[in-house]
């Protein structure tokens, strides 16, 4: 009798022993900048992304627990740091994502790669973080500087736009699009005739559009985002810079900055970027439900908000193979090794680098008059496919590429 | 043309009126501020919020009551003018008596509530808002191109700043205000009802500053943190005018503006910084300010 009661207990302690080893438990942290300049490219947006990416996902494999957590790092680089720091050690959380702001990025990676615990850039620009910067536990997903200026400035140099002027913004972010951008305008044979660093979150252009003007560059390069660009292209009209025989090339525009502009301002602009949610049907039913989800009427969700629901949805799927608890470089090797597919972004890869590849798109934007429906901004011009639109990791400079 | 330090003289005149242009919007601010500080003894916080809930108005009327610009010139400082008689009335009047340290608590706690709810409602990219069409285009005066609006906008801010300045300083009105200040209960002695010319103070102070905000909103990008940038650049330029002082703050306002114009020009990275550097220049070798006249 004893021994049928103790070994009816070792079954059922087997049992419960067997059902925990499946579970997979994460804790997810959304870090951005959800009140300044660039709250409404990231910010709660990327919040609502995170919660439809978990739950799709907790939908199909109810075993994996995930908890999100979200915060502010008001653009700074010390306050962004410690929180990832709290939260890496204190709170527990296995992986941080978004992060606008390629300052912030650039010191999260490092306590990242301190902590060996995964970051996945979906907000930031710069390129530096595939590149001299890269380490193994950034993975970098949407966009980034090299892509935007190999979009762009490609584009406007073949059209005869050979002689460049920058605006740009003065710190990380800025001057890694300037230097890309202006790597790709030398490459095909234009020239930099100046530049003008400016600072972060600047009101009033009109100083520095008037040495772009009397530059006489054919193109003027805005290397900035966010209410800086809006500022610029703004202001720039009342210059009559257009009018005058310039142009504008947005480096980093995003669709809610043309919301912004105001399509009568933003029209003939030329951008590239890696989403766009008018493009086909699976993106509108899936802006629809970010939309539900955002409860802030006229919004529409950017690529980064985009990047920030496939890179979790892939994060999960490698934390699901591997099981248990794994450190970051082991999570980061398997969603290298492991191809990407999501109903945004399509089939992709992530390179040893940690850059996601994806293909990108050129788009210009429309004139109010040929806009159909709210949101209606871009006509499509060009794809660029997922090999060429990101730079090749042999000339990344990152350390992680052998030979 | 001859070059000055490198820079052609005609960049340089086309960026020292882009300096007098941003000066007007310096002005009118800490012009708003000064009225405040120097009739209430208020430091209020909230003028940037102020400023930028003008903004924000003339684009509400615009969207939604088809308003146009000239008419949200009047139409919107008036309503931004009647919520500070509002705030006053309700929060501001039971801290004459205390340390300037709680005037300050409470219009920057109200500066935050007032942006947080304006980006809850319109997110923080902005909102479109274009020039009015009779002032579009401009000319080009040869060093460089003006656009009709900003010349109006020297033009406007000129006529108000020195108009209020007037009013304070040589009429009747203004002398009341001004006794009112030194000694209410004496003033009020004379049946001159000083609670209610303090009210309207503020009001007006309030209105200024929605002003300034009608006058951004075609050039600058609507958006909620329009007024946190630059409160702190007004707020240093009403210290190095003499925080009492009402001239002073719109001289001083002109000053730093072609100041910080010249510096975009010789050393943009600065631009952001070079206020504040004169700030503390000026309190080390004067602590009252330029032109200030308390202690």
């Amino acid at each position: 009798m004893k021994k049928l009661l103790g070994m009816a207990a070792l079954a059922a302690m087997l049992g419960c022993g067997a059902a925990h080893a499946q579970q997979v438990n994460v804790k997810i942290g959304v870090l951005s900048d959800m009140s300044s300049l660039y709250a409404d490219i990231g910010g709660p947006g990327s919040v609502a992304a995170a919660k439809l990416a978990i739950a799709d996902f907790t939908k199909d494999h109810p075993n994996v627990k995930v908890e999100m957590i979200s915060g502010d790092h008001q653009n700074k680089p010390d306050v962004g740091s410690q929180i990832a720091n709290q939260w890496y050690d204190v709170d527990k959380v296995d992986m941080i994502i978004d992060v606008p702001n390629s300052g912030v990025a650039l010191a999260v990676s490092q306590v990242a790669a301190n902590k060996n615990k995964l970051f996945i850039v979906s907000g930031a620009a710069a390129s530096d973080l595939t590149g001299p910067k890269c380490n193994v536990d950034t993975i970098h997903w949407s966009y980034d500087t090299w892509m935007l200026s190999n979009g762009t400035a490609t584009a406007m140099v073949k059209n005869g736009g050979d002689t460049w002027f920058f605006l740009t913004a003065d710190y990380a972010f800025g001057h890694a699009l300037e230097r890309d951008a202006g790597a790709v305008v030398e490459k095909n044979g234009g020239k930099v005739v100046g530049k003008v660093r400016v600072p972060l979150n600047n009101a009033d252009f009109s100083s520095f559009l008037l040495q772009a003007q009397s530059s006489k560059a054919k193109v003027i390069g805005l290397a900035n985002a966010g209410g800086d660009t809006i500022n610029s292209i703004k202001q720039a009209a009342e210059f009559g810079i257009v009018k005058g025989g310039q142009k504008l090339a947005g480096l980093l525009v995003f669709a809610s900055d043309v919301n912004a502009l105001g399509l009568q301002t933003a029209q003939g602009l030329s951008l590239t970027e890696t989403w766009y949610w008018d493009m086909n049907d699976a993106n509108r039913a899936w802006t629809k439900r970010w939309q539900a989800e955002r409860n802030a009427a006229g919004k529409f969700p950017t690529m980064i908000h985009a990047g920030v629901y496939s890179g979790i949805l892939h994060y999960l799927k490698a934390r699901l193979a591997l099981g248990g608890d794994p450190d970051g470089k082991t999570v980061a090797e398997k969603m290298k090794a492991t191809p990407t597919d999501d109903i945004l972004f399509g089939k992709g890869t992530i390179d040893v680098t940690g850059r996601k590849r994806h293909p990108a798109y050129l788009f210009e934007v429309k004139a109010p008059s040929e806009s159909k429906h709210p949101g209606d901004f871009y006509h499509l011009k060009a794809t660029i496919p997922a090999d060429q639109a990101f730079r090749d990791p042999k000339d990344s400079g990152c350390s992680l590429v052998k030979g | 043309m001859f070059e000055i330090f490198g820079i052609p003289s005609q960049a340089l005149f086309g960026q020292l009126l882009i300096g007098l242009i941003n000066g007007s919007f310096y002005a009118l601010l800490s012009l708003g501020l000064a009225v405040i500080f120097g009739m209430l003894n208020i430091i209020n916080f909230s003028h940037g919020a102020q400023y930028m809930m003008g903004a924000f108005a003339a684009y509400l009327l615009l969207q939604f009551s088809g308003v146009n610009y000239w008419v949200a010139l009047i139409l919107a400082p008036l309503i931004v003018g009647a919520t500070g008689v509002i705030v006053e009335r309700l929060l501001l009047q039971w801290l004459y008596k205390l340390d300037h340290l709680y005037g300050l608590l409470l219009t920057f706690g109200l500066a935050l509530i007032i942006e947080g709810v304006a980006r809850h409602y319109f997110g923080s990219a902005g909102l479109p808002y274009t020039v009015p069409e009779s002032l579009q285009g401009g000319r080009n005066l040869g060093f460089m191109f003006l656009p009709n609006y900003r010349a109006w906008v020297i033009v406007a801010s000129l006529t108000v700043c020195f108009g209020t300045w007037f009013v304070i300083e040589r009429t009747r009105l203004g002398a009341y205000l001004r006794a009112a200040t030194e000694n209410p209960a004496l003033v009020r002695a004379f049946g001159i009802n000083v609670p209610r010319m303090i009210t309207l103070t503020y009001g007006f102070g309030v209105a200024l500053a929605a002003f300034a905000g009608v006058m951004a909103a075609p050039i600058y990008n609507v958006s909620p943190q329009m007024g946190s940038e630059l409160i702190i650049v007004v707020f240093a330029v009403v210290v190095i005018g003499g925080m009492g002082s009402i001239l002073g703050a719109i001289l001083t306002g002109f000053g730093l503006g072609i100041v910080e114009g010249l510096t975009k020009v010789f050393f943009p990275e600065a631009s952001s910084t070079v206020i504040f550097v004169i700030m503390a220049i000026v309190l080390l070798v004067r602590p009252a300010g330029l032109f200030g006249r308390r202690t």
